[in-house]
């Protein structure tokens, strides 16, 4: 019987022939990553475990990239990073992007791609559970805490149980005005957040396999708003086209037999789809937007690694420019890549940046900032019972900061036009104008 | 590890985000310094909405004025408990507010892998949902060779799911003496702690 993409990834690193979901197996780790939140617990677990004097088991699969808790006069969040400082340098590891640098990225998981440590076929962990955006590359990847980390940190290996698949297909084209952002808060609303818990999810379909690199990131990190292990998509030539101007490091391609089990299988009509938005307090509290258009709003939030990526924020620029919004609009480039391209990307002449300025939204600097809330002074953070529209992924109570805040989930077109309305609005109101 | 674990029942609902254990803003704090984790106790579950917390009647604080210490100790929650990041500080807040078992209906898996890597408690599966069956404040003790919680309050036992394969990692202490224990790593690996 044949295997899925996950089963022949996990199998090739665990050096068997196949698994089986559910084989509680031994693998090798290709990348490990993790950032300012997490870094330093792992650092003194890795330290207690294998001794003051160990060394990482390869200095070139560690990746570490501060981007939680980073504008902010916190004088712990501050101390975390030189803490994270402190290990790079006993460890002598290539691959850290310093805060206050001209190398700091920003966003742990659009950096990793940008940074060229997303390639087909690899196995890469990070301390974070949206580690599942790398899937899209056509490689596994999850979440893990800091133990499993210092554990491998220390030996290279991690154990892993095989996840069952679940296999989401969308046949078609999508409409204009829906992004992979509904897709997925559409997929989340009709299983559950517990709908893929133990699970790969698994994106396949030519509506799938015609959305850009962003999109299909944008797919597979909410894979764990679903309680999925993995998100996963098989590399075509759109993936090696984004992997091949970030690195010339060697990738294997792998895909899903044609005889593999999927544990489910769901086949949806792309053109059917329609903007969604995932209302307070739970990322599956699933509804179209066109039955949400009398909710007011307080804010609008356009950023993370769900939202905040260059094809973001030109959807957003789409709906602003030459308007003015009514409510505060915040916007926050996932990572320094994307922003420095806010200031090179045109649109009818005008850069996004100026867009976005003129429209009178305020613009941050790229970290996670108020995606999860953070230290009191964090860019964006949500306020008592403000009512935000948000591109971000969880709106579980207080993520956004404050616990009596209304958070709902959408999408960059959604939000923009609601910014503009002041309401939640469906964004085909100006797009198919 | 202990074969029976006995405490007072803290009661919460579905859907339990890491968010809601340990609120992101205090995630600052180390968890090896011995006096700055003690935060994480002050401040496990402060993120539970005020009537989820301690149900059936809600607005019971997990931990008192300040304390990093909590009364109870035995867990029980609804489905997909600890759902949301994979923050250890999740489980770590926990264990340092003195949790010993959770009983929920299910997990979320960093958090449940988070929790037996870890060895911070050990996280069991109920047969049948306990949440309205529990009251905060409830005497419970578990019994984990009969695989049963008994809720001495009510005079009422129950039926545990079996801890399955993870129950090698759980009785080594943490995966790193798991790993000691089968050879995985060598047993001399250890820095002073
Ligand atoms: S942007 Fe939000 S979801 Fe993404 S890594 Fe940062 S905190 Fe997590």
């Amino acid at each position: 019987m044949g295997m899925t993409i996950t089963e022949k990834i996990l199998a090739a690193h665990a050096d068997k022939e196949s698994v089986r979901p559910g084989d509680n197996i031994w693998v090798d780790v290709d990348v490990l990553m993790t950032h300012d939140v997490c870094g330093p617990g792992t650092f003194a677990i890795f330290k207690k475990q294998f001794g003051e004097n160990a060394k990482v088991w390869d200095r070139d699969k560690v990746v570490i990239i501060p981007d939680h808790f980073i504008f902010t006069k916190d004088t712990h969040a501050n101390r975390n990073i030189d803490i994270l400082r402190q290990f790079v340098k006993e460890q002598s590891l290539p691959h850290y992007y310093d805060v206050g640098t001209d190398n700091y990225k920003g966003v742990c998981h659009l950096a990793l791609a940008q940074e060229g440590f997303n390639r087909p076929g690899e196995v890469l962990f990070g301390t974070d559970s949206h580690t599942s955006t790398s899937g899209a590359f056509g490689m596994f990847s999850t979440g893990i805490g800091n133990t499993d980390a210092a554990f491998i940190l220390g030996t290279g290996k991690l154990w892993v149980k095989v996840p069952e698949t679940m296999c989401f297909e969308f046949t078609g084209t999508f409409p204009e005005h829906v992004m992979a952002k509904d897709v997925i808060l559409n997929v989340i609303g009709d299983i559950g957040v517990d709908g893929a818990t133990y699970r790969a999810m698994e994106w396949r379909g030519d509506a799938v396999m015609s959305l850009s690199m962003e999109e299909r990131m944008t797919l597979c990190n909410m894979a764990i708003e679903a309680g999925g292990k993995n998100g996963i998509i098989e590399a075509d030539d759109v993936t090696l086209d984004y992997v091949r101007q970030r690195t010339d490091a060697p990738y294997k391609i792998y895909k899903t037999d044609a005889d593999a089990q999927y544990f489910f299988k769901k086949t949806y009509n792309a053109s059917e789809m329609e903007p969604i938005v995932a209302k307070p307090h739970s990322p599956d509290n699933k509804a179209k937007v066109s039955d949400c258009v009398d909710v007011k709003l307080d804010r609008a939030y356009i950023g993370s690694c769900t939202g905040g990526k260059l094809t973001d924020f030109m959807a957003a620029a789409r709906l602003l420019k030459g308007k003015k919004v009514k409510i505060d609009t915040f916007i926050v480039p996932a990572t320094r890549e994307v922003e420095q391209d806010l200031y090179k990307e045109k649109m009818g002449g005008e850069t996004l940046i100026d867009i976005f300025k003129n429209a009178g939204a305020y613009l941050g600097d790229p970290s996670c900032a108020a995606c999860l809330g953070g230290p009191k002074d964090t860019f964006g953070r949500a306020k008592d019972n403000q009512v935000v529209i948000s591109t971000t992924n969880r709106n579980f109570p207080g993520r956004m900061g404050s616990k009596q805040a209304h958070v709902y989930l959408a999408s960059p077109y959604t939000a923009a036009a609601s910014a503009l309305t002041g309401h939640i609005t469906n964004p085909a109101d100006f797009i198919n104008k | 590890m202990d074969k029976v674990i006995e405490g007072i029942a803290y009661v919460l609902g579905n859907d339990i985000d890491t968010d809601q254990i340990i609120p992101a803003e205090h995630l600052v704090y180390s968890l090896s310094d011995p006096e700055e984790r003690k935060h994480y106790g002050k401040f496990a579950l402060s993120g539970v909405p005020d009537d989820q917390a301690g149900l059936p009647d809600g607005k019971i604080p997990f931990t008192e004025n300040g304390q990093s210490e909590s009364k109870y100790s035995i867990i029980i929650g609804g489905k997909n408990f600890g759902c949301g990041s994979s923050r250890e500080h999740a489980p770590a807040c926990m264990e340092i507010a003195g949790v010993r078992a959770v009983v929920a209906e299910s997990y979320a898996r960093i958090f449940y892998r988070n929790s037996v890597d870890g060895g911070f408690f050990i996280p069991f599966e109920c047969v049948t949902r306990m949440v309205e069956e529990i009251k905060t404040g409830d005497d419970l003790v578990i019994d984990l060779n009969a695989s049963t919680l008994t809720n001495r309050s009510a005079n009422k036992t129950y039926e545990l799911k079996s801890l399955g394969e993870v129950i090698e990692i759980i009785e080594a202490g943490d995966i790193f003496e798991y790993a000691r224990k089968t050879g995985m790593i060598p047993s001399t690996s250890r820095g002073g702690s």
